[in-house]
């Protein structure tokens, strides 16, 4: 092996693969096979945190960044003037092996640059993931990128392979994408998505009857939204966000907030801040969506089409929904619990215990590790005083601010803080 | 009233559980139980020196574990965090669980059990860290090999997780505190004390006792690690607490010249 190539590759594929931010290793519980190599942990393991802060768990590179396309948002598109490399398909065999076996990481997440044609790529994509399986008896984790526009028969093949499939959608709406990525069409993406969710309710169904069924994409597929390049609102954002999740399962959507690569009239100038909260935000949203039971048009709607930035989503329905409170933690319904500010759904399952044995007072929610300065404007219990007494929604907003700002203003990690 | 009575045991843990089975059994008055290497005995009362014993071991540890898969995991990982009188609390504790009728209903505001359950946590925290931070070295034996330094005594912990997932390769993690390793030769993992005089840390200059390539590798790995930043995003704050710098010595990414 020439190392010093393979370095000078490894330095541009690398690069260019960093923008896409999942990195998760789990979901899957792929067990290690006739004494090979490797096996997948069902809660992912991270191996170290790059300067930014997030979560470094697989070998996250392309393939190639060369492109016959020239989508606007991408560093690796046509018409920009970088460097260009490609892997040989055993280079990345040698490397993930290598890299593995050192427990450096979980595992390998291949994507690429559309060199020729989308079937091409995706072939070699495949052949990747096919070669670690039944060449190197591997068990760890693969993330395959779908290259927009690949063919079913290509697809099929990757999720026997794959643990996790994706295809990123980067713009959320069909007319972001028309003026940023003129060479793709919005099926190219939604295509290869309902293959895959197809095929893994196929698998899932057989597997009921015939146990020795193989896995198919066992940690199920997930997508990526640029915020910020094109335009949109957050509810553009969340819109899609819940659509990509129920008509193709997806396990995860994540929100990318854009970093400027191209000078381009079409996008923010280079130099341009990354809009970290407003990342921040929509990962709340997506919670809120996904384990507290709110329904998008409650959060987002025409007359509220942003996310405010100044507090979180949770909060701020609650300020536009006073009608609702206050809730009595002693009597109302999971549902609602899950509702009120400053309590999180661990919280919500130790009060729903608590209160069988006793009338629960402000002392025991403390205990609990709900998040009073929030939650006193929000609720009852037997304690006796209502904190709300007749505050407004302003009065509300603006006490809570004044207590907790250190936590609100500068919430630039990327890492979920997940609120209460 | 007994006169109260000091246990000393092997420092094993097999040796612990069968100083409390003695100490059950004998229905002793225990003033403390220390381990041979450092016992002071104390000036009231008798010692009495106990011999491990499996069948006995493992007759407390299947007796707490009926009661409580939680408590048992957190007597295991409580006793290795080598916390000073950590074996009389853990007895308590034992002793207070055995008196529940089924082992949940411990009460957590008891200074004890909450004391036992957060040191379990740490211990914990520390085994799902040394997973993640253990950086393997291929030797010219073709053995894989790392050195950590971790807090607790994570050695007996983590053995599963690198079974597992190494199978078809010879690997040997040493503790270089305790100046003891695991090796796993392609069968078995089994226990090896070494006193090794160089300790390959990220820092030292490169050692013939590795494959000339792994120098290689770990450039590859170091510079991917370097290129994986996203420099408009940069969090210093956010890295180390997830990656606290008394681990960086060990991880090739953060090496700085070879
Ligand atoms: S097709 Fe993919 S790699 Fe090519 S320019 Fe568009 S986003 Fe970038």
């Amino acid at each position: 092996m020439d190392f010093d190539r393979i370095q000078e590759k490894l330095n541009i594929l690398a690069d260019a693969a960093k923008y896409d931010v999942s990195c998760a290793s789990s979901g899957s519980d792929r067990t290690n096979k006739n004494q090979g190599l490797g096996n997948a942990s069902r809660m992912g393991i991270c191996h170290n945190y790059t300067s930014d802060g997030r979560c470094i768990s697989l070998l996250k590179i392309l393939l190639t960044n060369h492109c016959i396309f020239d989508c606007a948002y991408c560093v690796t598109r046509k018409s920009n003037d970088v460097k260009r490399a490609a892997f040989k398909i055993q280079e990345v065999v040698d490397l993930t092996i290598n890299f593995y076996r050192r427990n450096y990481i979980e595992g390998l997440f291949l994507s690429s640059g559309i060199f020729k044609s989308p079937d091409y790529t995706m072939e070699r994509l495949v052949a990747v993931a096919k070669k670690l399986r039944e060449e190197e008896n591997f068990n760890g984790y693969i993330h395959l990128k779908s290259i927009p526009g690949a063919s079913d028969e290509l697809m099929y093949e990757a999720g026997l392979y794959a643990d996790r499939l994706s295809v990123n959608i980067e713009v959320p709406t069909i007319s972001g994408l028309k003026l940023l990525a003129p060479d793709k069409k919005h099926e190219d993406f939604t295509k290869p998505m309902l293959k895959v969710k197809n095929e893994i309710v196929r698998y899932k169904s057989e597997r009921k009857i015939i146990k020795s069924t193989p896995k198919y994409a066992p940690a199920g597929q997930s997508t990526q939204m640029i915020v910020g390049a094109s335009g949109e609102t957050d509810k553009d954002i969340m819109y899609s966000a819940t659509y990509y999740y129920k008509t193709y399962q997806m396990r995860r959507v994540y929100y990318s907030g854009y970093v400027p690569v191209a000078d381009d009239a079409r996008l923010p100038a280079i130099g341009s801040q990354v809009p970290m909260l407003r990342e921040n935000r929509l990962y709340q949203t997506d919670w809120l969506l996904r384990f507290y039971g709110f329904a998008v048009n409650e959060i987002l709607n025409n007359d509220h089409p942003n996310l405010d930035m100044d507090v979180d989503p949770k909060l701020s329905w609650a300020l536009r929904n006073l009608h609702h409170f206050p809730v009595d933690v002693n009597s109302a319904d999971k549902r609602l619990l899950a509702r009120i500010p400053g309590i999180g759904m661990q919280s919500v399952e130790k009060i729903m215990k608590a209160r069988k044995f006793r009338k629960l007072n402000w002392d025991h929610l403390k205990k609990i590790g709900v998040a009073l300065n929030r939650a006193k404007y929000f609720t009852v219990c037997d304690s006796r005083h209502w904190e709300r007494r007749d505050l407004d929604a302003e009065k509300i907003k603006g006490m809570i601010l004044q207590t907790s700002s250190g936590k609100f203003r500068n919430q630039y990690s990327t890492q979920l803080s997940l609120f209460n | 009233m007994n006169p109260s009575t000091t246990l000393i045991y092997d420092g094993s843990f097999n040796g612990f559980l069968t100083t409390v089975f003695v100490a059950f059994d004998e229905k002793l008055n225990v003033a403390d139980i220390q381990k041979n290497s450092e016992c002071q005995n104390g000036l009231f009362s008798e010692t009495e020196t106990i011999f491990t014993n499996v069948e006995k071991a493992k007759r407390v540890w299947n007796g707490i574990r009926n009661k409580s898969h939680n408590a048992i995991a957190n007597v295991y990982f409580a006793f290795l965090s080598e916390t000073e009188g950590v074996e009389l609390m853990l007895y308590t504790y034992i002793q207070k669980l055995m008196a529940t009728k089924s082992g949940k209903q411990l009460d957590y505001s008891d200074g004890i059990v909450l004391h036992i359950s957060q040191l379990a946590r740490k211990v914990g925290r520390e085994k799902h860290r040394m997973e993640a931070f253990v950086r393997f070295q291929l030797t010219k034996d073709d053995i894989y090999f790392a050195n950590i330094e971790p807090d607790f005594d994570v050695l007996p912990l983590i053995s599963k997780h690198f079974r597992d997932r190494y199978a078809d390769q010879q690997w040997l993690i040493y503790d270089v505190k305790r100046k003891y390793g695991i090796f796993y030769n392609l069968d078995h993992v089994e226990m090896v004390s070494l006193n090794l005089s160089d300790i390959h840390h990220n820092k030292t200059v490169k050692s013939d006792a590795f494959k000339p390539e792994e120098y290689d590798y770990q450039t590859l790995w170091n510079e991917y690690f370097k290129s994986t930043s996203i420099k408009s995003r940069i969090n210093p704050k956010l890295h180390t607490q997830h990656v606290p710098k008394r681990y960086w010595k060990y991880l090739s990414e953060k090496k700085e010249a070879v």
